[in-house]
Parts: C-alpha cells; structure tokens; sequence
C-alpha cells in the first residue's frame, strides 16, 4: 500500500501527515487527527453524518480520500464554536430541539450551515431539499427545520464558516477552541 | 419557585453533542486496540464443507483468523432453550450476513483485507426466506434438532370464539401484513472489549447495559463485580440495541485471548443484515359485528416471521400484540393465538413499539373495514366501541392487562378540533368528481399501547432480572446533586428529565444537577431504556430517591431549627417550622451539616445518599388519536400527506419540547413504515435491500409537518402519572396513513392497500380498480 505526505489544514490548523492512498477523509479526520465529531452512518454516502466542510463546500467525508485533500481547508463541527459560543446554527439545533441522539447532528448541522452559506433565508422547503442528503431516525426532521429557520434569523451561517468559505485562513487560538461545557445555563425557552 | 416538571427546557445533553464532543463507542480510544472484522455468510442457507483461513493469518498485521471450530467452550448467545445461537456458525449458515469467522488486526482496513481473504466451502441448502416456503409441506427444519419451522404455538385464550363469529349478524375475514422493517439507528453497532487480570469491560451500544454485564458474567463464568459495561452516548437504538448481539461476545472472547483491547465498528450494510429487524408478523383476522358496527367476536391468527434463529426478545413479542389485539375497544370475545416460524433470513426482534404496533395496526384497519362493510363512518364504529373514561381502570380478557386511566373518546374529540372533518369529507367529494384533482384520503387511529415496563414477573419472561428502575440521588457538600439511575438513554434526553424531577422534589437549581448513566461500575443497579419506560419507571424511582433524601434533609433541618420533624416544610428551597416563617435553613445549609457529625445527634447517619428502586405495579397505557390526511395522485400512484395530527395522552408530560420530539421521531417512523420503508428477500434468501441506497430510510423531503397535543390523564400506576411516550407515534401512525390511503381510494370500491404503501403499489390498485 503506497503511503503519501499530505498538508491538511482542519479548523485553522495545519497539520502534515504520512497516509496510506486509500485512507478515507473521515478516518483521517477521526483517526490521524483525533477529531471524533464528526461519524460514520453508511458506507454509500447516503446518510450525511460524516458531512464536513472542504474548501467552502460541504462533502461527505466517507467518500473523499484523505489524499484529495492534500493542500485543502477543512471545517469541522468542532471548529464552529468560537468565542466560547456556540454557532447560530448549533444553537438554533439547542432551542428548537433539533437532536436527540446526536449522532446524525454534526452532519446535519454541517450540511444546514452550507445551505444558510449559499441561501440566507430559506423557506421550509428550501431547508428540506438542503438538508435531504442527511439522514435523521430520531427526530422526523420537523424540528431540525425549525432548527435552521431559528438559525436563518439569528446570524445564519455563523463566523467561522463564513470565514472558512472565504479563505481567511487560520483561526486564533481563542476563536479556534475550546468547544463551550456543559455547564453553560441553560435558558428556559416556552413553546 | 416555578415547577420545573412541565417546563420546555432546552438540554443538558446538546452542547456536548452540538460541537462533536460526545462519545460514542467508536470514540473511545485504548492503547494497544486491534480491530475486528467478520466474514460472513453470502448464501441464506448452506452447510460450510470448509474454511480456509491460511491465507489471511499470513497477511500483515494480522493477529489471527477465528472459526468456530477455535471457540470451543465458548458458549453461545442465550435465546430460547435449544435454539441458541452459536457466535460464529457451526456446521450450517441460516441467513446472509451470519457470521462465519473472525479476523483480528492492527487496523480496520487491514482487518477487512484479511476478512476478503478468507474462504468458505459452502454446499447450498434449500432456501426459506418467507413464513410461505418456510411451512409448505416440502420445507426443512433450519435449526437442527427441531421437528418443525414453527418452533413456537400459543393459544391466548379459551375460545375459538367460533359460536360467537357465527352467531354474529355480520362476518368478515380479514389478511393483514405488518411487513418486516429495519430499525437503522444512525450508529451501526460498535463495541470494545478490554480483558484485563482484574476482569472484562466492554464498551457498547447497548440499551440495556445491567442487563448485558449479567449476560457477560454468566457466559464467561465470571461474577457481576468482575464485568463492567459502559454505554456511553449512544447514537439511537429504537428496540434492537437492547438485544444482546455475538459481536459482543465475540470482541470479549479475542481480548481475553490477544490480551489486548479490541474493537469492532459494524458496516451499514453489516448492519442491515446482522441487527435485529422488527414486525414481520401476518394476522388472519376474522371479526363479529352487527347492523350498527358493535364489535362482538375477533379471532386472531397471528404468524411472526422470527427470522433465522428465534431472539431471546424477539420471540416473545406476539404475546404482546395478543394482549393489546382488543385496542381500545370492548369486545365481548377476542381469540388470540400465534405460531413463530423460522426462516432464512435476519432474526426478528424490538423495533420501537415491539410487537404493540402490530396489534395496534391490526384492530384499527378491522374497524375501518367494518365501517366500509356497514357503510357507516370510521368515527361512529370507533365511538361505538370505545371503552369509556368511567370504565377506568379496564380489566381486559387477558390476566393482568389493565388499562390504565384514559379518555380514548376524549382524544378522539381533541384531535377533530384540529381538523374541520366534515369540510375535508366535502373537499373528498368534489375531487373525486374531478379527474384533474389528486384523490383526498382521511384516516384515523385511536390507539392504545403499552407503556412502563415491567412489571417483575412479565419481564423475566423476556430474560431481564426484574421489570423495576433503580435510582440514586446524592447531595453534594456545596448543595449541587448527582443522580445516577439505571436507564440508558440513547437519544431520549434522562439528563435533562430526571433533572426536572430532582429540581423539584428538592428544590435545588436545574444547572446544580447532574446524571451518571450507562456504565455498571458507577451505577448501583438497572434494567435499562426500552418499552417507553424511561419516565414511567426510571423516573419515578428517581423521584422516590430525591424524596427519601429531602425527608432525610427534613430531619436535619428539624435538628437545625431545633423543631419536631413533622412541623418543617420545604418552600421555595428552605426548610420552615410551620406557622413559624421568620425560621429557616436553605437546602445548602442543611448539605453542609449532613457531613457535620458533631453537630447532629449522636449515630446520626451522615450525608444525603439515597438509592430507590421503583417496581412497577403494573405497565401504563399511552393512548391517543391521530387524524393523517392525504392526497394521492392518480396518475402516479404518489401519497403526498397534506395534515398530520397526533392527540397523545402519556399523562404526565416532564417536558413538552423532548416529548414532542418523542412524537415526532415515532409517527415518523410510523409514517415510513406505512410508504416507504420493507427489508425484503428475494426467493433466494438474498436480501434486496442490503444498503441505504435501497432501503428507503426517509428523509427531510419525505415526511411532513406534524400538528401536536396533549390530553392529559394521570395514570395512578405510578407516583408520576406519567405513562411514557416513546413507542406511541410508531404504535399510531401506520394505520392512520394506511387507513387515509384506503379512504382516498374506497370510492373505487378499494377496501386495502398493503404497506408499504409505494407509488408504484397504489398505482396498481389505482389501475386494477378502474381509476
């Protein structure tokens, strides 16, 4: 098995690795990186938990080769929470119940922060088609699009993807980590 | 102080899983970990004549290639006596995907690489992959040592109910299909075994982690305190994650031998073959009634698919779509009684509702076809036979199936104040008359289901150590509380609602509360997270918990106030001397005096550490109404549902947000089942639908709005009232989107649709009945 030298840059940080030509972009992120956010649902790119963000474009992780990434900008959900503060989109997933298991929510909440990237306010059918290519069993997806409408009103895409899609380049290490605890209060919202 | 219990609180669990720090199996990491993979089975029934294993010993990084033949001793997974599972199949495959041998390796690619490597010798068998070819007269036993394919028969009840089928002024006989789905939860199954000197722990995506280390230990002879079990997040599981799988054992058995950590990460497609499917079942229904559509006599034939081997659960789920087969119905007479069948194909078992939605189906389409019968509406049959709010509780035929508080007429009137019924029957009308219109169909479902499970003695049935939930509620120094109970929930929010509870009973602050679940070496004791019995059992032993620690910090607080224990009351988080409101100790004050033994009386026990166990006295009954409303089109077949409406009573609701997306998550399920969703088999015993790409797991664009509401009837089975909720979406929607569709097609004199209810299937039907 032939072995290749790639520069990854992931969340603002570049990072030089020896890998194998076959691993796959997800394992890499998971395994070579140790950045376990983002999972593995189905071997055919149909469910989406692996969603990640590839030089401005979202990309099902599963099926790109760590390889092709040799050179390119990845954002993952670990890189969307800055300042101690969740993303709009991953808060807007936090107020409207968006996930229970959780284990679609990285990709899904990847997928829905490139479709606000590409459409500011979509109407509830426009979240539908944007995030078709992403798998839920828990939720019956009703609440992930209140999730992204509540986004959509409330700063869309968010700062970090924004900036990835932009190519500014690193983050500062304060913007870059750490994700916000547990222990943030948590607001009592009324139905 | 606000009650926290019926608040929409946001989750404790989401910003951990919101920026990709969960844990899941797969994220766990040990040194030294080696990765497992299995070969399995391509052909659905065949004898292996050989194995070949010395090609993939020999390929780098290979640790070792396992048979059968190498885990002698190695006991295998428990089912029904003498039809157990071996972990690796011994002389004969009986479906595609079993598995045939192991490999381990120093990473998963390689693992996979020696698992291509391996070669079986297969002689083919013939092949039953339906409960049809399975029972015909030329068929073969599959499991060897058994006379039959229908390796079990149960007659629920004394009669036939012939006489009274007879003597009915009206008769129909009715076939009814609740086809075979599969539970996909998003995480595939995952474990990790370490075998250290000091004993086993196994990382795992199981519902059911007490359950599992008691499985452990008494397979591998070792005792409980040696086995520990740690389901950390878990990324769903809807039933089929609570049954314990040979992958477990397997990675358990290859760590005890390799002394190291090792891992196993099932493929979607391994997935779709190896994890339990649900429903499967064929009911013969034949139904009494008479001129105003008075259910009088139901006999029920049920048949279950079991699948290749009979699960320990799996096999026991008829027995609960006998007991529910009455619905929410009085019926004079009900005859139910059912034969397992076993067939070359995925075993059967839990898939969220297990065995209730089968029943649930069954009764509500019988009513909807004796309305069509009798020319009468669905409603007035439905009203007719209701069993009513001042027969509560509701003894059924059945010995110790007793419905709980409920109004089914009530949430019957609740969800028709959602939808304007007689204008969508207008609108019916006037589409029909025009050939440009898509076709409107109205359906409903008045369900009832079972919730809360145990009791003890039903739960032994299914191989569990009891049917009750443990608790364990600790004051900390500072004030703050751990609750540790033994439910493992895996995407339903016991963080959030078992801290609702404690803020409560204690009156102590939401965001001082924290819960420990799924890991058997930090929890006292459990059964686990399955037949909606979170809130209804879980939570109330966390209530009985926080309640012996509140009357312990009672009595403290008395000793403090200098006052009798029964003269102090807790309000808005302080202790007062009744009739005396200038005197008081906070909660906090009293936290720090339980550690103070020489400020307490002499042998006062010290700190505030409570464990409860709640046992059931017996299951709830989550019930409701659900209104779907389609539109279909007459030239492609499509279903379209315009309107979904659930009324659900799961009497107390801790909180609308997560119980609201309990609804969503199972009419969902429901819904797809009713459209979408079927594992099926060709002739050959090959699955057709092995990958995502063919089975049709809904997505965003697939499913509809849904309208939701509450009818709340406490339940007195529990100190909650609480009934749970889980299960009652995939238990009532089916039938109401079934029931819709027939509705938009019955002026075509068509009276059944089978599900799943495709384009291509409705167009048929369309086609053969002259559209």
């Amino acid at each position: 098995m032939s072995h290749h030298k790639v520069r990854i840059t992931v969340n603002g940080t570049a990072g030089e690795d020896e890998i194998e030509s076959r691993l796959l972009l997800v394992h890499y992120l998971r395994d070579t990186r140790g950045l376990t956010g983002t999972h593995v649902g189905c071997d055919t790119s149909n469910c989406g938990a692996c969603t990640v963000m590839l030089d401005g474009r979202t990309v099902k992780s599963c099926t790109v080769l760590a390889v092709a990434a040799d050179g390119a900008d990845v954002l993952t959900v670990e890189g969307l929470a800055g300042d101690g503060r969740l993303s709009p989109v991953q808060e807007g997933f936090r107020q409207c119940h968006g996930l229970q298991c959780g284990y679609c929510t990285p990709g899904m909440v990847m997928a829905a922060t490139g479709l606000l990237l590409e459409n500011e306010a979509p109407d509830d059918t426009e979240i539908r088609e944007g995030i078709e290519g992403n798998l839920c069993r828990c939720t019956g997806y009703d609440m992930i699009v209140d999730s992204v409408r509540w986004a959509a009103a409330n700063g869309g895409a968010g700062e970090a993807a924004s900036r990835h899609v932009h190519g500014g380049g690193a983050l500062t290490p304060d913007e870059a980590g750490p994700a916000p605890s547990g222990s943030q209060p948590a607001p009592v919202v009324t139905p | 102080m606000g009650s926290m219990v019926g608040a929409a609180v946001v989750r404790k669990e989401d910003p951990a899983l919101l920026t990709g720090r969960g844990t899941y199996v797969d994220d766990v990491r040990l040194p030294g970990t080696v990765h497992m993979a299995y070969v399995r089975s391509y052909l659905a029934h065949a004898r292996i004549l050989s194995v070949d294993t010395s090609e993939a010993a020999a390929m780098p990084g290979v640790l070792g290639v396992w048979t059968n033949a190498d885990l002698e001793g190695l006991p295998p997974n428990r089912s029904v006596p003498g039809m157990e599972r071996p972990c690796l199949a011994k002389d004969r495959v009986h479906f595609v995907g079993e598995c045939v041998a192991v490999v381990v390796a120093t990473d998963r690619y390689l693992a996979a690489d020696a698992a291509e490597a391996v070669l079986v010798e297969y002689e083919e068998l013939p092949v039953m992959a339906s409960i049809a070819a399975a029972t015909a007269e030329d068929a073969v036993p599959i499991i060897e040592g058994t006379a039959s394919n229908v390796v079990l028969e149960q007659v629920l009840s004394a009669t036939d109910a012939e006489e009274e089928l007879a003597a009915a002024p009206h008769r129909l006989a009715i076939h009814l299909r609740n086809q075979r789905c599969a539970a996909v939860p998003m995480e595939p199954t995952v474990c990790l075994s370490d075998w250290q000197s000091s004993g086993l722990t196994i990382y795992a995506t199981t519902q059911t982690p007490h359950h599992m280390r008691n499985e452990m230990a008494q397979m591998f002879g070792l005792s409980q305190q040696e086995v520990r079990v740690v389901a950390p997040d878990v990324g769903g599981g809807f039933g089929a994650k609570a049954s314990c799988y040979p992958e477990f054992i397997l990675t358990a058995e290859l760590s005890r031998r390799l002394r190291r950590p090792v891992k196993y990460v099932e493929t979607r497609s391994e997935n779709l073959t190896s994890m339990v499917h649900g429903r499967a079942q064929e009911h013969d229904v034949e139904v009494g009634f008479d001129d105003e559509g008075r259910l009088l006599a139901l006999r029920v034939r049920i048949t279950q698919d079991c699948g290749g081997w009979p699960d320990a659960t799996g096999i026991g789920l008829p027995t609960l779509t006998s007991f529910m087969s009455g619905g929410c119905y009085k019926i004079p007479v009900i005859a139910p009684s059912f034969r397992s069948v076993v067939t070359n194909t995925t075993p059967v078992g839990s898939y969220r509702g297990a065995g209730r939605p089968e029943a649930s189906f069954m009764i509500e389409r019988v009513v909807d076809h004796v309305a069509a019968e009798l020319g009468l509406d669905p409603l007035d049959v439905r009203r007719r036979n209701f069993v009513q709010p001042g027969e509560m509780p509701f003894a059924t035929q059945f010995e110790g199936i007793v419905y709980d508080e409920a109004d089914f007429p009530g949430a019957l009137d609740k969800v028709l104040e959602h939808v304007d019924y007689p204008q969508l029957r207008k609108e019916q009308a006037t589409r029909r008359d025009d050939p440009s219109a898509s076709l409107l169909g109205i359906g409903f479902s008045t369900f009832v289901e079972m919730g809360g499970f145990g009791p003890t003695p039903l739960f032994e049935q299914f191989g569990y150590v009891g049917g009750w939930e443990s608790a364990n509620v600790r004051l900390n120094v500072d004030g703050s509380a751990v609750i540790k109970v033994g439910t493992s929930p895996h995407g339903q929010g016991h963080q959030t609602a078992f801290a609702q509870i404690v803020a409560d009973e204690l009156q102590i602050d939401f965001d001082r509360i924290t819960l420990i679940h799924g890991d058997t070496a930090t929890v006292q004791e459990g059964i686990g997270t399955m037949g909606s019995r979170g809130v209804p059992v879980g939570g109330s032993a966390v209530m009985k918990a926080a309640i012996k620690v509140r009357d312990k910090a009672a009595r403290i607080a008395a000793h403090m106030l200098e006052a009798d224990e029964s003269d102090v009351e807790l309000v808005d988080g302080e202790f007062r001397v009744k009739g005396a409101p200038g005197k008081s100790v906070g909660m906090g004050e009293v936290a720090v005096r339980a550690f103070k033994p020489h400020l307490l009386p002499d042998g006062f026990d010290l700190g505030l550490d409570e464990t409860a166990f709640h046992e059931p006295q017996n299951l709830s009954y989550p019930s409701g109404a659900h209104c779907c409303v389609v539109e279909v089109d007459r030239d492609t077949g499509k279903v379209r549902i315009a309107r979904y409406v659930a009324v659900d009573d799961c009497g107390t609701v801790i909180n609308p947000l997560m119980a609201k997306g309990q609804i969503h998550g199972g009419v969902a399920q429901g819904i797809a089942q009713a459209l979408l969703e079927e594992v099926s088999y060709g002739p050959d015993g090959q699955p057709l639908a092995g990958t995502l790409v063919d089975y049709t797991l809904p997505s965003a664009v697939d499913l509809p709005h849904y309208e939701t509401d509450h009818l709340v009837t406490r339940t007195s089975f529990n100190p909650l009232g609480a009934k749970g909720l889980g299960e009652s979406g995939a238990t009532a929607a089916p039938q109401a989107v079934v029931n819709a569709v027939v509705d938009a097609l019955s002026h075509l004199g068509v009276r059944d649709v089978e599900m799943p209810c495709t384009p291509q299937k409705v167009w048929r039907v369309l086609q053969q009945n002259g559209s």
